[in-house]
């Protein structure tokens, strides 16, 4: 039987040391061993994004991601989005425009708004629907998701407007 | 008249916060100290009968928690409807997903490997899978003759209409089975111990009917048996009678364990493959029109398969039927249905209940109707479609204003249907390979139970006053995404004439809240939010008389005022119990009066493009219009009708449940297609609101309404598309639809 390896690696902004199963998904130790359970797992074969984390910067399925592969790695999960209190503008978009229904799919689609809205900060509506296409939702539609990244969009460009100001 | 401070406006969903951080709590996140997970070892087989079950080598055996339909010493049947659905087969197998042997063990992994080690020997008995042959009793698979149920709805005499009638069009459509497909799978953790009796926490829709479950399977009283309600991630009906079972399962795994807490939480092929899906249907229509195009009788037979036991079905079936003649005025209508057992796991409930398939038939009928006939099928509707003071098929005379052809013409004119026809004529006289069309569906859909399905169940829902000056709702009605939480403390805050904040709902807890009804068939706003409007009018006339608050009065003297009474007098709390309204009258022997207290109407309408080389149908756009009542909070009902759209467009188009030996071959997300965001237009809500004077704030359901209307819609479009064929079966896959056109090329 295999033994337990160390897997070092940063979590939402904290070092943290664990041991692991070699084979362990990244999912099973970030919801078991971290105990953040806000990344969830709708399907296991990365179909649904419910698990979507992200790892060194690119959005993954954390139920598709061998744990060792985050080795050394940076990896923000639906914990680390918000700063304390304060949420994250995508987050708010979401509360305000409806986007969130039963929940299940949110943080991931959070997940996938925020590393949209990172690498295009002001997609369009074609944009947002292509960004969003690897997390399912089986409450909204739609509509409400993508009104909320169009919003969270649209505020962070008020913003940088005010700051420039 | 005041302008009201809840009712009408988009609060931000109570929950919303906990959601958008992760910090929700649902079934999976829980981890309990000493925790087992369990499993279960299911037939495989269609139909048979159990001889023996072995446990192969290589699993430390003893170290598992192993149960057999032999340790039930309470009631082995799931109670519901019938008690004929065992929690695990005792001898007979009936589907090829009948639990048989559960196991539990603290290692996952190792469970898995053990489950796989389960030998069952079960021998073979010739099984059933087509409804017809069950209908034909080739087989007699369940009771005397494979019926689950039989309904007549007679109006008229239809078979005096046949000889005169100008034309008589004939058709007969399909539905398959749907996948309820909410992301979080079931799940429930329980502990059992034989002393101080059960506790569930669970994913599910209905905490009382998981209770009474329980209390059967264990022999219990009321009082031992609890059932707390998780966050719950869509239930969409698969959460509604299913988790009795697996809550029994994870009770009886803890009992037998010595009161360990067991979690069991399906992984998605289990929940696809062995849970519930809609009931696949058959309509056959015979109808006789006028010259004018009146119609003059609708004969319909209506058939849905059950799966291998009762569950739910009669009251699904019901549904159906009652829906079968659509929103249309006919004074001779029959309608017999239906319902037959087939070697399948069970169907059982999905949004819409039976009327999304009965719809979908009369829907496309009338379009296959028209286009026999040589008439508009718009024309074709408005001289047909329900008015006040018409009848529907049980007699039902329908006491409100309603405007169906103007619901009808608004929805054309949102989606420009007559210049997108044109257009669309135009387009496919080119060479293109894509063709367009267009088309729409009027429907309606009733709220609350059917018959007298609420007058039996008799729910309470109450207020509570607390230490901290802030009210509770208890109700027993399940947050799942459609927003109960917000809009039970909408309708309480706006009674109470406090901020929102003030209102907060009660976890469902069976140990802490009344049994205000399953949350199911779009009643939680219209039925239990009039409950708790009545439970606060009585709380607050409470604090009145005592002279705790005189009006007007400010949030802070409410509070202050509930704080005031606790002191004194220790608790404040106010229920209400539900009572038929008057005039309301059903015949359940005779399905005659009214099915309904009321309706919620519309007509949805839709542009295609259909690739003729791939057979691909692109939705491009869609409008749903309706008439709900009052709209209590428009981003939540919009978001209710959207996400509804959506599962009506994959129930058209790609949700296809493909059938090997009674077992759904393709459980997976990968494999059975629900539509990405790439693959859905910005679905267009509008409501037509006009106050429902018995609903709270004027408030109608809706939750299942836009299950309704969208895949006749779709169809109906996508026959405008292509002229040639008359597409009469869902889903309209694309290798349905390639077969169609092929045979139609001759």
């Amino acid at each position: 039987m295999a033994e337990k390896m160390k897997l070092s690696l940063n979590v939402n902004g904290q070092a943290r040391t664990l041991d692991v199963w070699p084979m362990a998904r990244l999912l099973d130790v970030i919801r078991e061993d971290l105990h953040l359970t806000g990344t969830k797992e709708g399907c296991g074969e990365g179909e649904c994004g419910a698990c979507s984390v992200i790892l060194d910067g690119k959005l993954v399925n954390s139920c598709l991601i061998p744990a060792v592969q985050a080795e050394g790695g940076e990896l923000c999960t639906i914990e680390g989005v918000a700063s304390e209190e304060q949420l994250h503008l995508v987050q708010e978009s979401f509360l305000h425009c409806g986007g969130a229904q039963c929940g299940i799919c949110t943080p991931g689609m959070v997940m996938a708004a925020v590393d949209l809205l990172h690498r295009c900060p002001q997609p369009d509506e074609a944009q947002i629907r292509d960004g969003l296409a690897g997390n399912l939702c089986r409450c909204t539609g739609y509509v409400k998701i993508v009104d909320s990244v169009a919003d969270a969009a649209e505020r962070a460009l008020q913003v940088a407007k005010e700051s420039r100001s | 008249m005041n302008p009201s401070l809840h009712i009408g406006h988009s609060r931000i969903r109570k929950e919303g916060r906990a959601k958008v951080t992760g910090a929700a709590q649902y079934t999976d996140d829980v981890c309990m100290s000493g925790m087992l997970y369990g499993a279960t070892v299911r037939s495989r087989v269609a139909r048979g009968i159990l001889k023996g079950i072995e446990f192969g080598e290589g699993i430390p055996w003893d170290e598992f928690i192993i149960v057999t339909a032999k340790d039930v010493t309470g009631d082995l049947y799931v109670a519901l409807i019938e008690q004929d659905q065992p929690f695990l087969a005792l001898d007979r197998i009936n589907h090829p997903e009948e639990p048989v042997v559960l196991l539990a063990h603290e290692d996952r992994y190792l469970l898995e490997k053990a489950r796989a080690a389960v030998r069952l020997i079960i021998e073979p008995l010739p099984p059933l899978f087509d409804l017809e042959e069950s209908l034909a009793c080739r087989e007699v698979i369940w009771g005397s003759d494979n019926s689950f149920k039989d309904i007549l709805i007679e109006q008229g005499d239809v078979d005096s209409v046949w000889g005169a009638a100008t034309h008589i069009v004939q058709g007969e459509y399909k539905t398959g089975a749907q996948e309820q497909l909410y992301i979080e799978p079931n799940g429930a953790i329980a502990v059992a111990k034989a002393e101080e009796g059960v506790t569930v926490w669970g994913s599910l829709q209905c905490p009382y009917y998981v209770h009474k479950a329980l209390k059967h399977l264990f022999n219990l009283p009321d009082e031992k048996v609890r059932v707390i309600q998780m966050e719950t991630g869509g239930g969409f009906g698969g959460k509604e009678d299913y988790p009795s079972l697996i809550a029994g399962h994870a009770a009886l795994l803890s009992l037998k364990s010595g009161g360990r807490p067991v979690k069991i939480v399906y992984d998605r092929e289990e929940d696809m493959v062995a849970t519930t899906k809609r009931h696949p249907s058959r309509t056959r229509i015979r109808s006789a029109f006028d010259a004018e195009g009146q119609l003059l009788a609708l004969d319909i037979d209506f058939a849905l398969d059950g799966g291998a036991y009762l569950t739910l079905t009669p009251v699904v079936l019901s549904r159906g039927a009652i829906h079968a003649g659509g929103p249309y005025r006919c004074p001779n209508t029959r309608i017999r249905a239906r319902a037959v057992a087939t070697n399948t796991p069970p169907h059982g409930a999905f949004r819409g209940f039976g009327a999304p398939q009965s719809l979908f038939a009369i829907e496309r009928h009338m379009n296959v109707a028209a286009a026999e006939m040589g008439m508009d099928p718009i024309a074709l509707r408005k001289q047909n479609l329900l008015k006040m003071g018409d009848s529907t098929a049980t007699g039902q005379i329908i006491k409100e204003a309603i405007d169906l052809p103007g619901l009808l013409d608004r929805a054309l004119e949102k989606l420009d249907y007559t210049a997108k026809q044109e257009s669309c004529r135009v387009h496919n006289a080119s060479s293109s390979p894509i063709k367009r069309g267009v088309g729409f569906a009027s429907f309606m859909h009733g709220c609350g139970f059917t018959g007298a399905g609420e007058s039996y169940l008799a729910s309470v829902a109450g207020v509570e006053g607390r230490e901290d000056g802030k009210i509770h709702v208890l109700a027993a009605a399940t947050e799942m995404g459609q927003g109960a939480n917000t809009i039970l403390s909408q309708v309480v805050a706006e009674v109470l004439k406090v901020p929102l904040e003030y209102v907060e709902v009660a976890r469902p807890d069976t140990a802490l809240v009344p049994d205000s009804g399953p949350t199911v068939a779009s009643r939680t706003t219209m039925v239990v939010g009039k409950l708790v409007q009545e439970a606060a009018i009585g709380l607050r006339q409470i604090l009145l008389q005592a002279g705790f608050l005189s009006e007007p009065y400010a949030g802070e003297a409410f509070s202050n005022a509930v704080k005031q009474y606790l002191a004194k007098n220790g608790h404040l709390k106010a229920y209400s119990q539900y009572s038929t309204p008057p005039q309301i009258v059903w015949d359940d022997q005779n399905y005659k009066g009214d099915a309904y207290t009321t309706f919620a109407w519309a007509c949805y309408a839709t542009e295609v493009a259909v690739d003729t080389r791939t057979f691909e149908v692109q939705v491009e756009d869609f409008v749903a219009l309706q008439e709900v009542g009052r709209v209590l909070n428009p981003t939540l009902a919009e978001g209710q009708i959207e996400g509804g759209v959506a599962q009506g467009i994959g129930y058209g188009l790609s949700e296809q449940v493909v059938w090997n030996e009674g077992r759904m071959a393709n459980g997976q997300m990968t494999n059975y297609i629900m539509a990405t965001s790439m693959d859905l237009p910005r679905i267009r809500v509008y409501f037509e609101e006009s106050p429902y004077p018995l609903g709270p704030g004027g408030a109608k359901g809706i939750g299942e309404l836009p299950m309704d209307g969208s895949a006749p819609a779709l169809l109906n479009a996508i026959q405008d598309a292509l002229a040639t064929v008359t597409p009469r079966e869902i889903p309209l896959t694309p290798e349905r639809l390639m077969e169609l056109v092929e045979s139609s090329n001759g």
